[in-house]
């Protein structure tokens, strides 16, 4: 249900540290209702660039357009109106450790939305349930969760205010392969329900096969190529070849081409 | 903004209701309010279609309250069925239709008297507890420690040195600056009050025996305590958060071996040192204040002091010095272990380590004066 509408324009992005230039004039597009794959080398830059797109990184050059809107010229007030319309959910979770998992989700809609104490709990347990988790994970604490239990209540956190748009930074590091493959399929049904687009930053082959509709690849501070797994997969780019196509990366083609065969 | 809106028509017992507009998260509240109103209203309604056709947008928020206005009347025994849904809205209803089934458990409620007693036995036992805890490092620091004796090459010395400088070194401005201002206190409160009888003389005296005895030490623990207890509270909380000594633990390494004992070590060497410098500060801040307030000229300032520091009056001070150290580093990493898995944990302990730690060097004062007024120093 791909449609051409671009959610996320980002157009010769500069950004770097110091003397280190990370991103060099990297040009990306996100389209409307799409879960885009994001992928590249360690220390390529990927979440630098997830980070530049959510206003956590300053740029040095280039645009970056967010439902069509440069954020850099906004004041304060629409800045946050836009902001509502992202959901994030970071690499280790980053919920807040004193607030329990219920609390947690209800905290943007408490800050954001004017609801009655029992609708945000109603809300908040079904995002909760949304994500798969149990109903008894309401009154724990982080530190009381699972790693899995973690990435889920942080994307429910992350849904909390049914954004247009979420980011998700390496959302199956650390799961093993059964729990990775449910989170995927978790993303791929609430992208489904909710008409969200997705950025997802990944390293799991599996997940890039199994939900992105696109993947854009990172090298060199520059996006490479982007489009299917197929293009991906036939390129003959040496970087895309090793990374696609390396031990690893050969049992999906294999496994593709079977299906292709079928 | 776009308007929404909840139209009713009911012919007997059939009713019909019409959802219309954006049925999103900003109207949140507006929406509640007219759901449970119509559920209220046509409560007796026994045959309900709930059209979705003229909805613009909906969120989960929306899709949650129309489900919850479904569920008020299939829960009353009536029909309720929801029609014109759009083939992108029909996934996130059929979704919602799965949430919060299960009927959320309450917690009985209980009486505040029961909680007011329920919070003060918590807070004994946690008394208790945290003594109980300070025992067991207690013993497994001079099990260490008697193994370091033994061993001398297991010391950890350049840990002990590292942190030697930390609290020791770099705290000695800070401790010079506060107990000279202390001593320059005490000698102008003195000379005040003992002028009106003609005894400034035996402000001297006085001073002597304050800052030596208890004064000098008491700032120099409270000053440490502040400093460096919340420090290594801070810090091996923060390792405890982030399973450092668990991974140290996996190696076969002891904390305490790796992170106690150079700690407090180093609180043991420093203290008496800086108890030492301090208490030399105060009696020259009293010493500047007698010349220049007092007009006493410093050589009989000094012929005074001499005559009136006795042995033991240094001794005594000194002699504590160690313990509190021993009692803050103690306190410090008893707090610092007990760190949980939360920011505020942290927080909560860091406090608590400074707390504690100055109550129980101001007991352990006391039962040192007592102690020394038993043999008589």
């Amino acid at each position: 249900m791909t449609s051409n509408a671009t959610v996320i324009s980002v157009r010769d992005l500069v950004v770097g540290f110091g003397d280190v230039t990370v991103l060099d004039h990297a040009t990306l597009d996100v389209f409307e209702g799409e879960i885009l794959g994001f992928v590249g080398g360690s220390g390529a830059g990927k979440s630098v660039l997830m980070r530049a797109i959510i206003g956590l990184l300053p740029k040095r050059k280039g645009a970056i357009k967010v439902f069509g809107t440069d954020l850099a010229t906004l004041g304060e007030r629409e800045r946050r109106l836009i902001e509502q319309r992202w959901g994030v959910l970071f690499q280790q979770g980053a919920l807040f450790s004193s607030l329990t998992a219920l609390q947690n989700v209800q905290f943007p809609m408490r800050e954001y939305l004017d609801l009655s104490p029992r609708l945000l709990e109603e809300i908040a347990l079904a995002k909760l349930e949304m994500v798969g988790l149990d109903a008894d994970v309401r009154g724990k604490f982080p530190a009381e969760l699972s790693g899995g239990m973690v990435k889920r209540v942080a994307l429910a956190r992350a849904l909390a205010l049914d954004p247009d748009i979420v980011f998700l930074d390496e959302p199956t590091s650390g799961l093993d392969p059964i729990s990775a493959a449910e989170f995927d399929e978790l993303i791929r049904t609430l992208q489904r329900t909710l008409g969200l687009s997705v950025f997802m930053v990944t390293h799991d082959l599996d997940s890039l096969h199994a939900v992105c509709d696109r993947i854009a690849v990172l090298s060199e501070g520059r996006v490479i190529a982007a489009g299917p797994i197929e293009t991906m997969l036939a390129s003959e780019h040496p970087w895309l070849r090793s990374y696609f196509r390396g031990d690893r990366g050969r049992q999906i083609h294999h496994q593709i081409q079977r299906q292709m065969r079928h | 903004m776009s308007f929404v809106s909840l139209i009713a028509t009911a012919e007997g017992e059939r009713l019909a209701l019409a959802a219309a507009g954006a049925w999103t998260a900003e109207r949140a509240a507006e929406l509640e309010r007219t759901v449970d109103e119509t559920a209220r209203r046509f409560a007796d309604a026994r045959d309900v279609d709930i059209d979705l056709a003229g909805i613009e947008r909906l969120d989960t928020f929306g899709a949650w309250l129309i489900e919850r206005l479904k569920r008020a009347f299939t829960m009353g025994g009536s029909t309720a069925r929801i029609i014109g849904l759009s083939a992108t809205d029909r996934a996130l209803m059929e979704e919602l239709q799965l949430v919060n089934r299960r009927p959320a458990r309450r917690s009985a409620a209980t009486s505040s008297i029961v909680l007011a007693l329920h919070a003060i036995g918590r807070a004994i036992a946690e008394i208790g507890w945290s003594f109980v805890l300070l025992a067991q490092l207690l013993g497994a620091l001079t099990a260490v420690s008697l193994r370091t004796i033994v061993h001398p090459a297991r010391l950890r010395l350049t840990s002990v040195v590292h942190h030697l400088g930390r609290v020791g070194w770099h705290a000695v401005p800070i401790i010079l600056l506060s107990t000279f201002l202390i001593g320059a206190i005490l000698a102008q409160q003195g000379i005040f009050r003992f002028r009106t009888f003609g005894a400034d003389i035996y402000v001297v005296d006085m001073i002597t025996v304050l800052v030596l005895r208890e004064v000098g030490v008491l700032i120099v623990c409270v000053m440490v305590a502040g400093r460096s207890g919340s420090a290594y509270t801070a810090e091996i909380g923060a390792m405890k958060m982030r399973e450092e000594i668990d991974a140290l633990r996996t190696m076969g390494l002891d904390p305490v071996e790796v992170l106690v004992l150079p700690r407090i070590a180093a609180l043991v060497i420093a203290v008496p040192l800086l108890t030492f410098i301090g208490s030399m500060a105060a009696l020259c801040g009293a010493g500047v204040v007698c010349w220049l307030y007092g007009g006493m000229a410093p050589e009989i300032f000094l012929e005074r002091l001499r005559e009136a520091i006795w042995l033991p009056t240094f001794e005594v001070g000194m002699i504590k010095a160690p313990f509190m150290a021993l009692t803050i580093g103690l306190v410090a990493c008893v707090e610092g272990f007990e760190v949980g898995g939360s920011a505020a944990s942290l927080g909560l302990k860091t406090t608590a380590s400074v707390v504690k730690s100055i109550v129980l060097v101001i007991a352990l004062d006391g039962a040192f004066a007592m102690f020394f007024a038993g043999i008589g120093m």
